[in-house]
C-alpha cells in the first residue's frame, strides 16, 4: 500500500499524496461527526422544555402604597416592584446620564414613572441586593445595595458604585390594567 | 504446570502468589514500587504529605460513597436528607463530619505538599510533568469540593453556587448563555443540583486516575529530596519499606488525630452556620464567604475594582483569580535557577516564605467584608502574588549566587550525623 501510494507521487512533487488527502478529509469528517455526536450531550444540559415553559407572573399593584417595595417571584428570580414616591422619581430623572457606567435614562427603564419593575439580581455575581424590605440598607443613592461585593444602585436600579457592570435588568412586562402587570 | 520456573524478583512469594504474579504482575509491581523502591535517605517530614493526601482521598471516597446512599439530590429533598443523615442514619453524623472536615484536611495537606514542591524545587527537570499533573489534581479538587459544598442545599450552598457560576457571565458575548447552560434553568435550581451531584461523584475517580499518572511520573525519576541533588546510587537511598512506610504511618497517625479532634470536638468549626438554613432563592445572606481553602482566589476576584486596558473589572477579576492557578502550570519554566532546593538559595529562600505570608494575607482579605483597608490590602497582595511568579522567580534565578551543593546525598547525611570522621567541614549546609 505504502509503496503504491508513494509510487503515484511524481519525483520532486511535495504537494502531498492521495493518502494525505484521504487522511485529511476522513479526519475532518470524523471531527465533524464527533462534534455532532457531542452536541446532544451538551444541549441536554440546557433548560428543559418544562423549565422553559415557566408561566408568566401577574401582580396586583392596587395594595402597594406609595414608597412601598414589593418582591415577587418570576422564573425563580425575585422581581422588585417599587412604587416610587415623587422625590425618588425626581432623583432618578435628574441624573446626568452620560456620567453613568451603563448609561440609560430613567424614562427608558419604566412604563409609568411611579412604577419601577426590575429583576432583583445583582448584575455582578447574582446576589439579591438589599433595599426591598423596610429597614434594609438602601445604599447612598436610595436604591439598592448588594451585600456580597458592595454594588450600589440608584432609585432607577442603575449601577452607581461597586463592581457590577450593568444596571438591574428590566424584565419584559405589560400593564394589563391601571393597577395590574403581567411579567413575562 | 504449577509454578513457572522463572526467577521473579520476589523469591519470598508463596506458590499461589507466584502463580498469579506470572500471569498478572501486581505483586511484583507492588514490591517494586512500595517495598524495594529506592528512596533518598534524607527525606524530612515535609515528604509525608504526598502519601497523606493519597490516604485522605481514599477516606473522602469511602465516606462519600456511603453518604451518597442516604442523600437525595433533589432541590426539595436535599436539605432534609442531609438532616436525616445527621439525626437518623446510624453513624450518619460521623460520616458526614468526616467527609466535611476531611475536605478541609485534604486541602491543608495538598497546600503543604504544593509548598514543599515549590520550596525544594521539586518541579524542576526532570519532574515538570509530575508537577503539572499535581496542579491538574488541585484544579480537579477545587471543582469537586465546590460542587460537594452545594449538595446540602443550605443558604451558603445555594449562594456559593450562584456566585461561582455567575463568574462565567464575565465571558464576553456568550457568558450568559454559558451560565444558563451550567444552571439548566434561569437560576441555580434542581437541574443544577442534580448535575453537580453527578459530577461530584465522578470527579474523585478522575482524580484517582490523575494521581495514578502522578505516581507513574514520580517513580520514573524517584522523589526529590531536601538537598535537591540527584541520588547516584545505593549509598544515597534506602528501600521505601520499612523506612518510609513506618515514617508515613507515623505521620498518618498524627493527621488522623487532628481529623478526629475536629470531627468529634469541633465539627462545625470550619462550616458556615448559615448553611444550616435551607436554600432560599429570594434572600442572599449578608456575608457570603467560601470555605477557607478558596479564600485567596476569592480575595483576588474581589480585589479588582477598576477597569484596566478596556477590560471590565468583573472579567479582569475572574481572569486574575483563575490565573493564580494557571500560573502554577508554568512554574517549571518561570524558575530560572538550576539549583532545586531553596536551602541553597539565600535570596529565594526568604522570598518563598514571603509568598506564604502573601497567600495567608489574601486568605484574610477573602474572609472580610470588602471595604476600606481590606480592599487595598487585597490589591497589594494580589499584585505581589503575580510579582512573585512573573518577576521575582525568573529574576532571582539569574542574579542570585547559590551556596555550594554537597557532593552527594550519602556524604551530606554522614556529615550531618558526624560519621564521616575527619572529612567533616567546619560549616555544613
Amino acid at each position: 500500500m505504502t509503496d503504491l501510494a508513494q509510487s503515484q507521487v511524481p519525483p520532486g512533487h511535495y504537494g502531498g499524496t492521495r493518502r494525505d488527502f484521504l487522511i485529511l478529509t476522513a479526519g475532518a469528517l470524523a471531527g465533524v461527526g464527533a462534534a455532532a455526536a457531542i452536541w446532544p450531550f451538551i444541549d441536554s444540559l440546557n433548560p428543559a422544555r418544562d423549565t422553559l415553559a415557566l408561566s408568566t407572573t401577574e401582580v396586583d399593584l392596587a395594595p402597594v402604597q406609595v414608597g412601598q417595595r414589593l418582591t415577587v417571584a418570576w422564573r425563580g428570580k425575585p422581581i422588585f416592584v417599587d412604587h416610587r414616591p415623587p422625590e425618588e422619581i425626581k432623583a432618578a430623572q435628574e441624573v446626568d446620564v452620560s456620567s453613568l457606567r451603563d448609561p440609560q435614562p430613567d424614562a427608558a427603564r419604566v412604563k409609568k414613572p411611579e412604577w419601577l419593575i426590575i429583576i432583583g439580581v445583582c448584575t455582578h455575581l447574582g446576589c439579591i441586593p438589599l433595599g426591598n424590605k423596610p429597614g434594609d440598607d438602601r445604599g447612598p443613592f436610595g436604591g439598592w445595595f448588594c451585600p456580597c461585593h458592595g454594588s450600589i444602585y440608584d432609585t432607577s436600579g442603575r449601577i452607581r458604585q461597586g463592581p457590577a457592570p450593568l444596571n438591574l435588568i428590566v424584565p419584559p412586562y405589560e400593564f394589563t390594567s391601571d393597577t395590574a402587570i403581567k411579567i413575562g | 504446570m504449577a509454578v513457572p520456573p522463572v526467577s521473579t524478583p520476589s523469591s519470598g512469594f508463596s506458590r499461589l502468589v507466584r502463580w498469579i504474579d506470572y500471569r498478572l504482575p501486581v505483586f511484583s509491581l507492588l514490591e517494586h514500587e512500595l517495598v524495594v523502591y529506592p528512596t533518598p535517605k534524607n527525606l524530612n517530614y515535609w515528604w509525608n504529605f504526598g502519601s497523606l493526601a493519597g490516604i485522605t482521598l481514599v477516606i473522602m471516597i469511602v465516606t462519600g460513597v456511603v453518604l451518597a446512599m442516604h442523600y437525595t439530590p433533589n432541590a426539595d429533598l436535599a436539605f432534609d436528607s442531609v438532616e436525616r443523615i445527621m439525626r437518623d442514619v446510624n453513624y450518619g453524623w460521623m460520616l458526614r463530619y468526616i467527609h466535611a472536615t476531611g475536605a478541609s484536611m485534604f486541602f491543608a495537606i495538598v497546600y503543604i505538599h504544593l509548598f514543599r514542591g515549590l520550596y525544594y524545587g521539586s518541579y524542576k527537570y526532570p519532574r515538570e510533568l509530575l508537577w503539572i499533573l499535581g496542579v491538574v489534581i488541585l484544579v480537579l479538587m477545587i471543582a469537586t469540593a465546590f460542587m460537594g459544598y452545594v449538595l446540602p442545599w443550605g443558604q451558603m450552598s445555594y449562594w456559593a453556587a450562584t456566585v461561582i457560576t455567575n463568574l462565567f457571565s464575565a465571558i464576553p458575548l456568550v457568558g450568559n448563555k454559558i451560565v444558563t447552560l451550567l444552571w439548566g434553568g434561569f437560576t441555580v435550581s434542581n437541574p443544577t443540583l442534580t448535575r453537580f451531584f453527578s459530577l461530584h461523584y465522578l470527579l474523585p475517580f478522575v482524580i484517582v486516575a490523575v494521581v495514578g499518572l502522578h505516581l507513574l511520573a514520580l517513580h520514573q525519576h524517584g522523589s526529590n529530596n531536601p538537598l535537591g541533588i540527584d541520588h547516584r546510587g545505593p549509598q544515597d537511598t534506602i528501600p521505601f519499606h520499612p523506612y518510609y512506610t513506618i515514617k508515613d504511618s507515623f505521620g498518618l497517625c498524627v493527621a488522623l488525630l487532628v481529623l478526629a479532634f475536629f470531627v468529634f470536638y469541633a465539627p462545625n468549626f470550619l462550616l458556615a452556620a448559615d448553611n444550616y438554613i435551607p436554600a432560599n432563592p429570594m434572600v442572599t445572606p449578608n456575608h457570603i464567604v467560601p470555605e477557607w481553602y478558596l479564600l485567596p482566589y476569592y480575595a483576588i476576584l474581589r480585589s479588582i475594582t477598576f477597569d484596566f486596558l478596556g477590560i471590565p473589572s468583573k472579567l479582569l477579576g475572574v481572569l486574575l483569580s483563575l490565573g493564580s492557578l494557571i500560573i502554577l502550570f508554568f512554574v517549571p519554566w518561570l524558575d530560572t535557577s538550576r539549583v532545586r532546593s531553596a536551602g541553597f538559595r539565600p535570596v529565594y529562600r526568604w522570598v518563598s516564605w514571603i509568598l506564604v505570608i502573601d497567600v495567608i494575607a489574601l486568605g484574610y482579605v477573602g474572609s472580610q467584608p470588602p471595604a476600606g483597608f481590606v480592599v487595598t490590602l487585597g490589591q497589594i497582595a494580589t499584585f505581589y502574588y503575580y510579582l512573585h511568579f512573573l518577576v521575582l522567580m525568573p529574576l532571582i534565578g539569574k542574579i542570585e549566587r547559590p551556596r555550594p551543593l554537597p557532593i552527594s546525598i550519602g556524604t551530606a547525611v554522614l556529615e550531618a550525623t558526624g560519621r564521616l570522621g575527619t572529612a567533616r567541614p567546619a560549616e555544613r549546609h
